[in-house]
C-alpha cells in the first residue's frame, strides 16, 4: 500500500455546525462530526436526506454557508487556492463515474497527476499502471472509458483518484448506477482499499459492504444526523425510530 | 403444465438474412421504395433523368466553346458554355489586379499556408505544436511580408516615448531591414488584390481569428463573473442581432472614426476585421451549446481531481465540447466562406466580384457569358464547401470510432 496516511495529527475531516440551504431548501442542518485518520465512515439514509451533500461539501463541490468543515486541519474558504490544495489530497469516486469519454483509461489516470502534481509523464504512467493493477484492469490501460463496462469503469475511477496519491476518499454510490451483476468487483476493490487503512467516507446502499468495513455508521434523514453508531449495533439494535423504519424497509 | 419448463438443448443456428435486407435489392428497397411517397419521387426523376442530363452534358461539353480570342464564336453557339471566357480571364479571377510579375508572392503564401494546414490537419503528423506556432504566429507575418511587400515604416513618432525613445533602435532596426527587403517585395496596394485569393485569404482570416475568439466568447458567457458574462452576452447578442452587410459598413465607416489618422486601418482590414468579429458570436453560440451539453460530471470529476478553471477546460471540457460542435462549427465556416461575396459591397474584389467585372468586358459580352461565369462561380463555391464538409465527416468518423463502441 502506497497511500501514507497523513503525518499531521487531528481528525481527517472535521465538521462544526454546518448548515446549507438550496435556496429556501434547509438541505444540511447542524451537522457535527469528525472522521480520524484511518477510519473508514459509511453515511446512508434515504434519498434526499442530505447524505450526498455532506460528502460533496468536503471536497467543496458545494459550498456550506454556515459552520466550519476542517480538511486536515486546514479549512475550507472561498478561496480558490486552498479549494485546489483540498482537492489534490482528497480524492472522489462518483455514481456516473464520471471518466473523461476523450481520454484513455491511462490518459484518465495520468492527466491530474501530470498538470496538477506535475509529475513527470514517465512517472505518472508508472504510478497509474501499478493503480491499474491493483484494480485488476491494467489490460484495458489503452482503451477508452465508453469500451467498458460499468463495473470496469468504475474501477477506473478508483485508480483515477488513487492516482493522485490522496489521504482521504469520498464515495458517492459508487455501486448505484451499475448493473448488479457488476456491484460485487467494485466493492471488493473498495473492501480491499479500506483494508489498506485509507481514510474513507462512503455514501452507499450496500449494508453488507457497511457492517463489513465500517468504523461508524452515520444514518442521516431531512438534512440532519439522527444516529450514528459501530456497525453491529446499528444494525441489530438501531435506536432511533426514524433509523428503524429506514432500516426495516431496506432490510428485508 | 408441462410447457412451464423449457430448455434448450441445441444452440439456435444465425441463419443469413433474407435477400430483400442484403445486396441491391436491399439497398433499392431501403434507399429509394421505402414508401410511397419515395417509391414516387423515384420514378419521376428516373423518368426526367433522361431528358436533362444529356442536354446539361451537351452544353457543358460538346456544344461549348472551349478556346477562342474573342466573344465572337460565343455569340453564334448559343447553346453552349463559354468556356473560353473563363479561360482567358484566369489569372484576373485568381489574382484580380495584383501585379503579373508578382503572382509569385500570391503563390508562395498559397504554398506556405497549404503546407502549414496540411500539416495540421493531417491526422498523424508530427510535431503538431510546432506546426500550430508557425501557423498562427509566424505565418501571419509572413503571408503580410510577402502579399502587402515590404512598407515604409517612415520615422518614428517622436510624440511617442515608448516608439520614440525607448524602442527607436528597433524600430530603426526593422526598418532597415524592410528598406532592403523592398526592391524584391515592392509594396502592392490592397485596391490592386482580388480574385479567389481574396475569397480565401478573407475565411482564412475570419476562420483563424474568430475560431479562438469564440472559444473565449463561449467560456465568457458561462462565466460566474458577472461582468464578464455581460460583457460576452453583450458582445454575441448585438452581433448577432445585426445583419452582416451592417457588420461591414460599421467596420468599413466607423473603424477609422475611434483610432487617429496616422493608424486608420487599412481599406482591406476593415472587412476583415468585421467579418472575423462577425463570425466569432456566430462560433460563440455554437461553442455554448457543445460545453452545455456536456454532462455536469465532467466539470465535477475534473474540479475533484484538482484541475483548475483553465486546465479543466482546455484538457477536458473544450476538447469534448469543440468535438461535439463540428458539424456546427463546419456550417459556420461554409457559411463565413460564402459570406465573403458580400465583402464586394464595401468595395472589395473576391472572387465573385471578380467575375462581375469580367463579365462586363465588352469583348465577351454575350448570351452566354453570364450563365458561365455564375455556373462556374457555383461549382468553384460548392467544390470548396464540399471539401470543408467532406474533411468534417472524416473527423467526425475518427472521434466516433476512437471514443464510443
Amino acid at each position: 500500500m502506497s497511500q501514507s496516511v497523513g503525518k499531521k495529527a487531528g481528525p481527517a475531516v472535521e465538521f462544526v455546525g454546518v448548515n446549507k440551504w438550496y435556496g429556501r431548501f434547509h438541505a444540511l442542518r447542524d451537522i457535527n462530526m469528525s472522521v480520524a485518520r484511518g477510519e473508514r465512515i459509511v453515511v446512508c439514509g434515504p434519498s434526499g436526506s442530505g447524505k450526498s451533500t455532506l460528502i460533496r461539501c468536503v471536497n467543496k463541490l458545494e459550498d456550506h454557508q454556515q459552520g466550519a468543515i476542517r480538511v486536515d486541519g486546514v479549512e475550507l474558504t472561498e478561496s480558490p487556492r486552498s479549494v485546489e490544495a483540498i482537492r489534490r489530497d482528497v480524492g472522489m469516486v462518483f455514481q456516473n463515474f464520471n471518466l473523461f469519454p476523450h481520454l484513455t483509461v491511462l490518459e484518465n489516470c495520468t492527466l491530474a497527476p501530470i498538470w496538477v502534481r506535475k509529475k513527470p509523464k514517465a512517472e505518472a504512467e508508472a504510478k497509474a499502471m501499478e493503480l491499474l493493477a491493483r484494480v485488476r484492469i491494467p489490460e484495458q490501460a489503452g482503451k477508452y472509458p465508453g469500451q467498458l463496462s460499468g463495473g470496469q469503469q468504475q474501477r477506473v475511477a478508483i485508480a483515477r483518484a488513487l492516482c493522485m496519491e490522496p489521504s482521504i476518499m469520498l464515495f458517492d454510490e459508487p455501486t448505484s448506477a451499475l448493473d448488479p451483476e457488476m456491484v460485487r468487483e467494485v466493492l471488493d476493490t473498495m473492501v480491499e482499499l479500506a483494508r489498506s487503512g485509507m481514510t474513507m467516507m462512503v455514501v452507499t446502499h450496500e449494508m453488507g459492504f457497511a457492517r463489513e468495513i465500517a468504523d461508524r455508521v452515520v444514518f442521516m434523514d431531512a438534512g440532519e444526523i439522527v444516529e450514528v453508531n459501530a456497525p453491529a449495533p446499528f444494525f441489530d439494535a438501531p435506536q432511533h425510530e426514524r433509523t428503524k423504519a429506514f432500516l426495516s424497509q431496506i432490510l428485508r | 403444465m408441462s410447457d412451464a419448463v423449457f430448455v434448450r438443448n441445441a444452440p439456435a443456428p444465425a441463419l443469413s438474412p433474407p435477400a430483400s435486407l442484403v445486396g441491391p435489392l436491399g439497398w433499392a428497397r431501403a434507399n429509394l421504395f421505402s414508401s410511397v411517397a419515395s417509391s414516387a419521387t423515384t420514378l419521376i426523376l428516373a423518368g426526367l433523368a433522361p431528358w436533362f442530363i444529356p442536354q446539361l452534358i451537351a452544353w457543358a461539353t460538346w456544344k461549348a466553346i472551349w478556346s477562342a480570342p474573342d466573344g465572337a464564336a460565343c455569340r453564334t453557339a448559343q447553346d453552349g458554355a463559354c468556356w473560353a471566357f473563363i479561360g482567358q480571364k484566369w489569372e484576373y479571377l485568381l489574382y484580380g489586379s495584383y501585379p503579373e510579375s508578382e503572382h509569385w508572392r500570391v503563390n508562395l503564401t498559397g504554398a506556405f499556408g497549404a503546407i502549414l494546414i496540411g500539416w495540421l490537419l493531417w491526422t498523424g503528423a508530427p510535431r503538431k505544436a510546432l506546426a500550430a506556432a508557425l501557423f498562427f504566429f509566424v505565418y501571419p507575418f509572413v503571408a503580410f511580408l510577402l502579399l502587402h511587400g515590404a512598407p515604409n515604416m517612415g520615422p518614428p513618432p517622436a510624440d511617442s516615448f515608448i516608439f520614440g525613445r525607448l524602442l527607436a533602435p528597433l524600430w530603426a532596426g526593422l526598418s532597415n531591414a524592410l528598406a532592403v527587403m523592398r526592391p524584391a517585395l515592392p509594396p502592392v496596394d490592397t485596391i490592386l488584390w482580388g480574385g479567389v485569393f481574396v475569397s480565401l485569404l478573407v475565411t482564412l482570416v475570419g476562420i483563424v481569428v474568430s475560431l479562438p475568439l469564440g472559444v473565449l466568447l463561449a467560456l465568457g458567457r458561462r462565466s460566474t463573473r458577472p461582468v464578464v458574462r455581460a460583457l460576452s452576452v453583450t458582445y454575441i447578442e448585438v452581433v448577432r442581432g445585426v445583419p452582416f452587410i451592417t457588420v461591414l459598413f460599421m467596420a468599413n465607416n466607423l473603424l477609422p472614426l475611434f483610432v487617429p489618422d496616422a493608424y486608420a486601418p487599412d481599406r482591406f482590414l476593415r472587412p476583415l476585421v468585421g467579418t472575423a468579429l462577425f463570425a466569432a458570436a456566430y462560433l460563440a453560440e455554437e461553442v455554448r451549446g457543445g460545453l452545455q451539453s456536456l454532462p455536469k460530471g465532467q466539470y465535477e470529476g475534473s474540479a475533484a481531481l484538482g484541475l483548475g478553471y483553465w486546465q479543466a477546460m482546455r484538457l477536458v471540457a473544450l476538447p469534448q465540447a469543440l468535438a461535439l460542435v463540428i458539424p456546427g462549427i463546419v456550417n459556420n465556416f461554409i457559411g463565413l466562406f460564402k459570406d465573403t461575396t458580400l465583402v464586394a459591397i464595401v468595395g472589395m474584389t473576391d472572387f465573385l466580384g471578380a467575375m462581375d467585372n469580367a463579365m462586363k468586358d465588352t469583348v465577351w459580352s454575350g448570351p452566354t457569358i453570364l450563365v458561365t461565369g455564375y455556373v462556374f462561380a457555383g461549382i468553384f463555391y460548392y467544390v470548396v464547401c464540399a471539401a470543408m464538409s467532406a474533411y468534417a465527416r472524416g473527423v467526425e468518423k475518427r472521434l466516433a470510432t476512437g471514443r464510443n463502441r
